[in-house]
């Protein structure tokens, strides 16, 4: 029985949450709003349980891939449905399934109209985001990749804001143009390899050209999801109109779908054309790191803000990956969590307070910490981590990156150092702005403290911040062998021996 | 003695529904408006009926009859099995909208079942003589539904537009099939083939024939630059016909594209190749891109069905087993989206209302959540994104075109798929981000809700699980050409 299920628990944890999702859909009562609540979060919850086996049966000594189920899907095309994660996969999926339930719960008596859908919405997204994390075909994959963009469409559509439809189909379009490059790529390593399994596209000898050529269908794909400055626009706009749950989820997990991908097939597959791009993807990190850090700056929407800053954080993962040594991909990984937990607690934040007063500008605000004091505590802490304080996780990350980076150039790590300076001005300054001074108005006046269901979310994401900042080796333990593996795979050249 | 049969055997389906069209036409004069659901049911009895021999006749070989005009292979039974399935769903879907038009009458339904006679005979036609007859018995069936209702000026103007230029086209096919027969001194497709294999022929003589019957093609598929009724015929025509006409002949046209290019004259691929090619890259375009500036469903769906036969034809142009495969594959997912599309406007339609502009999709979420969520099913289908059938459609064409060496028309077509997106994310926006205008209740009778349920769940399904459709359309293509 637990051998049957630590053998497809991969499979568990896509299809239970998509299970309940289906399920919460079609027997729902508009007039029980309650009971769709604590289903929801009943099956988020136990999609969340399902999970926690792949840590506690991680074999740390193996950076290849485990819990491995692989079945023929679609003879025609020799399409497998093949499952597997390894020590950079798995802390994502436990990312997403603990993010479902802070969303779910996050919702609880914030969403009022078609309560179903939403829950609904979010718990296929989890299963298969997940989905996304642990294929090993390419078509497997893709199918998880596109699916997921249809609930958030939805999402972003249905609850969002004023601007909704402008910024849900511009998620929507910018998505698939990069993806269904993508797609042409995975056609064009079929008709050379035979298959669609990603391992076999890692033995796959591709001249440079060739191998350009994929590394930026691939780029088209990923950049887009990221983001990486110049297609970041979507971003905003979508954080800015989506629901609180939404950006939650955006920044969180569908960011580092995009930073996962990079390594789990750009840089394995088109090794070559990585290292021969590396410059370009580097100047990209820094403008997204200097550049984009200053346009946050300026920022005066709270969640604009936010997701500029997400752009910047995000940077930092990239500029680890293309520096191709150990401290900066394992940095790199470590700042993909830890700014999976800080941007959704941040997000978390702005919805508490767009909840009392319905604005996100930081000037209809101002003194919040005279009436919501237990709150300001919080938002301080997150604000601090954002900004990567020692001690938070925020940190850890950042520093690991610096420090790869100060190995390969110093430059990159002067430039890179400088988001600590713009990224503690850009916060601290939104939370000077927002929580202290005198009151600003009747509305903040009027605020009310943190209810117990907010503490709870927001205390759950202020321990993990503190834990992986103080204590990271047990997420650092997990990634070693992988990363390690993955290196020695990059070091390899991929052209076809006599070229 | 021993032919005759062998011959009345292997055209019993064609006979049999051939029989059921004229029992209707002949019962329906002893019925009253009340008694006429009979009609019905012998309608769908002739389909039935017409299934289950075409599968008790099938044999995996292929035998020709009526001296080599008439042919049965897996390809033309597998077709005419998706033409009787098609064909059924398409009257349980309609039913209610006739009935309430005062359409409901004994000759619709021998008119349908005239068409698809005409259909079976081009899928099974085997001289170029057969295939003409079967297409023209097609056609005309289809002119004269268009025009059923006798009184409604926009059908008949329709009904007018759609005659002229399929006559046209037909006049446009038939000179090109009388160059290659001057060429060729055959109308048998298999003749045609091992003559142009064994000598040299006046090549110029052959392609200008060739040109002739790739046009007449493309008029009947509705390709650009021969797509100018499209538009104009869905939307005039009611609501029922044009689900007809965009859907099942599809499937006929598709076996009469194989039977003439793929069976007669593949000698000349190189030629038709590169006619294909243009025609997929200029249909694809300008259907996704004038389908963004329209506001009526019809028209939207004619310009939608324009980039289909587009994606389509750059699967035929592949010439390979492999092209030939994904094209049906293609045209098949086309079909069951295509019904379920159609089905979901028949059912917004009442007494007195045709759904037919975009907005009368507003809110639908707020009137009817599961017929909203089945929408959005055919939606995504079309517009090709995973976990849907539309999404293997795509990915099968493309991948052939691809195997074909076309690398850059093939990313070519994908930035025009998300081009294509746009139009249908416009669809599910109108369903589920707007607040709904017109808040009168849904009524369907239930074998049509529950079928068209199945209908567009089966879009899921397949999308989930599409190895069945490939692994038919794989040996129907296969077994049939050599």
């Amino acid at each position: 029985m637990l051998d049957y299920f630590l053998q497809h628990i991969l499979s568990f944890a896509i299809w239970l949450p998509i299970l309940a999702g289906g399920l919460v859909l079609f027997t729902a009562n508009d007039s029980k709003p309650n009971l769709t609540r604590w289903a929801a979060l009943f099956g988020s919850v136990v999609s969340f349980l399902v999970t926690i086996p792949l840590y506690t049966h991680f074999n740390f000594a193996d950076g290849g891939f485990q819990f491995q189920e692989r079945f023929l899907w679609i003879m025609s095309f020799n399409i497998h449905y093949h499952l597997g994660a390894d020590g950079i996969a798995i802390p994502l999926i436990l990312l997403t399934s603990f993010t479902t339930v802070i969303v779910v719960i996050s919702a609880w008596e914030v969403i009022e109209k078609r309560v179903a859908q939403y829950m609904a919405s979010f718990l296929i997204m989890s299963g298969l985001m997940i989905g996304v994390f642990s294929a090993l075909d390419a078509i497997l994959y893709y199918v998880f990749w596109e699916a997921m963009l249809i609930p958030m469409f939805l999402v972003i559509g249905i609850w969002g804001g004023p601007n909704r439809v402008y910024a849900t189909v511009k998620f929507f379009l910018y998505t698939l143009l990069g993806s269904l490059l993508m797609l042409v790529a995975f056609i064009y390593m079929f008709h050379q390899t035979g298959s669609f399994a990603i391992t076999d596209y890692y033995q796959l000898p591709m001249p440079l050209n060739v191998q350009v050529l994929i590394f930026l269908a691939f780029f088209a794909a990923f950049a887009v999801k990221i983001p990486m400055w110049p297609v970041h626009t979507w971003l905003p706009d979508a954080h800015v109109e989506a629901p609180t749950g939404g950006s939650v989820v955006l920044a969180a997990i569908a960011l580092k779908l995009g930073g996962y991908s990079f390594l789990r097939f750009a840089m394995p597959i088109a090794p070559d054309a990585a290292h021969h791009l590396s410059g370009f993807m580097i100047a990209l990190s820094l403008i997204a790191i200097v550049y984009i850090a200053l346009v946050a700056l300026v920022q005066k929407d709270m969640k604009k803000l936010i997701a500029y800053s997400s752009i910047s954080h995000m940077g930092f993962v990239t500029l680890g990956f293309f520096i191709f040594n150990n401290l900066g991909l394992e940095g790199a990984v470590v700042q993909m969590i830890s700014h999976g937990f800080i941007s959704a607690a941040m997000f978390l934040c702005v919805g508490v307070l767009y909840d009392r007063v319905h604005s996100r500008q930081i000037d209809a605000y101002g003194g919040v910490a005279n009436t919501m004091p237990v709150f300001a505590a919080f938002a301080v802490l997150f604000a601090m981590a954002n900004s990567g304080l020692p001690g938070t996780s925020g940190f850890v990350g950042e520093f690991m990156v610096i420090l790869g980076a100060i190995q390969v150039n110093f430059w990159y790590a002067f430039l890179a150092s400088f988001t600590l300076i713009f990224g503690a001005a850009y916060t601290l300054w939104m939370v000077k702005r927002v929580f202290y001074g005198e009151v600003a108005n009747a509305n903040v006046a009027a605020l009310k403290d943190l209810n117990k269901r907010e503490f709870l979310i927001l205390a759950i994401l202020a321990i993990l911040v503190l834990a992986l900042g103080v204590y990271p080796q047990p997420l650092t333990d997990m990634t070693n062998a992988t990363v390690t593996q993955l290196l020695s795979h990059l070091a390899n050249s991929k052209l076809p021996v006599g070229l | 003695m021993e032919n005759i049969r062998y011959d009345l055997i292997t055209a019993l389906p064609e006979i049999i529904l051939l029989g059921m069209a004229m029992l209707v036409l002949i019962t329906d004069l002893f019925l009253k408006q009340s008694n006429r659901i009979a009609i019905y049911g012998l309608s769908q009895l002739g389909l039935l009926l017409a299934a289950y021999f075409t599968v008790t006749t099938h044999v995996p070989s292929v035998g020709y009859a009526f001296t080599g005009t008439f042919v049965d292979d897996t390809l033309a039974d597998v077709l005419k099995l998706m033409i009787y399935l098609g064909t059924s769903l398409i009257f349980v879907y309609t039913r209610q909208y006739i009935q309430l038009r005062n359409m409901f009458r004994g000759e619709f339904y021998a008119l349908v079942l005239f068409s698809v006679v005409g259909m079976m005979i081009m899928v099974s036609g085997q001289s170029m003589l057969t295939l003409y007859i079967g297409l023209e018995l097609l056609s005309l069936s289809l002119y004269a539904l268009v025009a059923l209702d006798r009184d409604n000026h926009r059908a008949t103007e329709a009904a007018m537009k759609y005659f002229v230029l399929g006559a046209l086209a037909s006049g446009m096919l038939l000179y090109g099939m009388s160059m290659i027969y001057g060429m060729t001194g055959s109308l048998n497709i298999s003749d045609i083939n091992h003559a142009l294999m064994s000598g040299a022929r006046i090549h110029s003589v052959l392609v200008l024939g060739l040109v002739f019957i790739v046009a007449g093609l493309a008029f009947k598929l509705g390709a650009v630059p021969f797509q100018m009724w499209v538009p104009d015929v869905y939307e005039g025509s009611p609501t029922a016909m044009t689900m007809l006409i965009s859907s099942v002949p599809k499937l006929a046209a598709f076996a009469f594209v194989i039977r003439l290019l793929a069976q007669a004259l593949p000698t000349l691929a190189i030629d038709w190749q590169q006619m294909l090619l243009i025609m997929a890259v200029l249909s694809i375009v300008l259907g996704n891109v004038t389908a963004i500036a329209q506001t009526n469903i019809k028209r939207m769906l004619a310009y939608s069905t324009i980039s289909h036969v587009g994606f389509v034809l750059l699967g035929l142009m592949s010439a390979s087993g492999n092209g030939y495969v994904s094209a049906m594959f293609y045209i098949a997912s086309y079909v069951v989206m295509t019904l379920a599309g159609f089905g979901i406007i028949l059912l917004l339609s009442r007494k007195g209302f045709e759904a037919e502009n975009l907005s009368d999709l507003k809110g639908l979420n707020q009137r009817s959540p599961w017929i909203a969520f089945l929408m959005l099913i055919v939606m995504f289908s079309m517009a090709g994104v995973p976990p849907t059938l539309g999404f293997y459609a795509k990915f099968a064409v493309l991948q052939a075109a691809l195997q074909a060496g076309f690398l850059w028309v093939v990313v070519f077509a994908v930035l025009m798929a998300v081009i294509g997106a746009f139009y249908y994310l416009r669809v599910i926006k109108l369903m589920y981000f707007d607040e709904p205008q017109d808040h009168s209740p849904i009524t369907a009778p239930f074998d049509m809700r529950v079928i068209l349920s199945i209908n567009a769940l089966a879009l899921l399904a397949l999308g989930l699980m599409p190895q069945g459709l490939m692994s038919i359309c794989f040996y129907a293509i296969s077994r049939s050409l050599s």
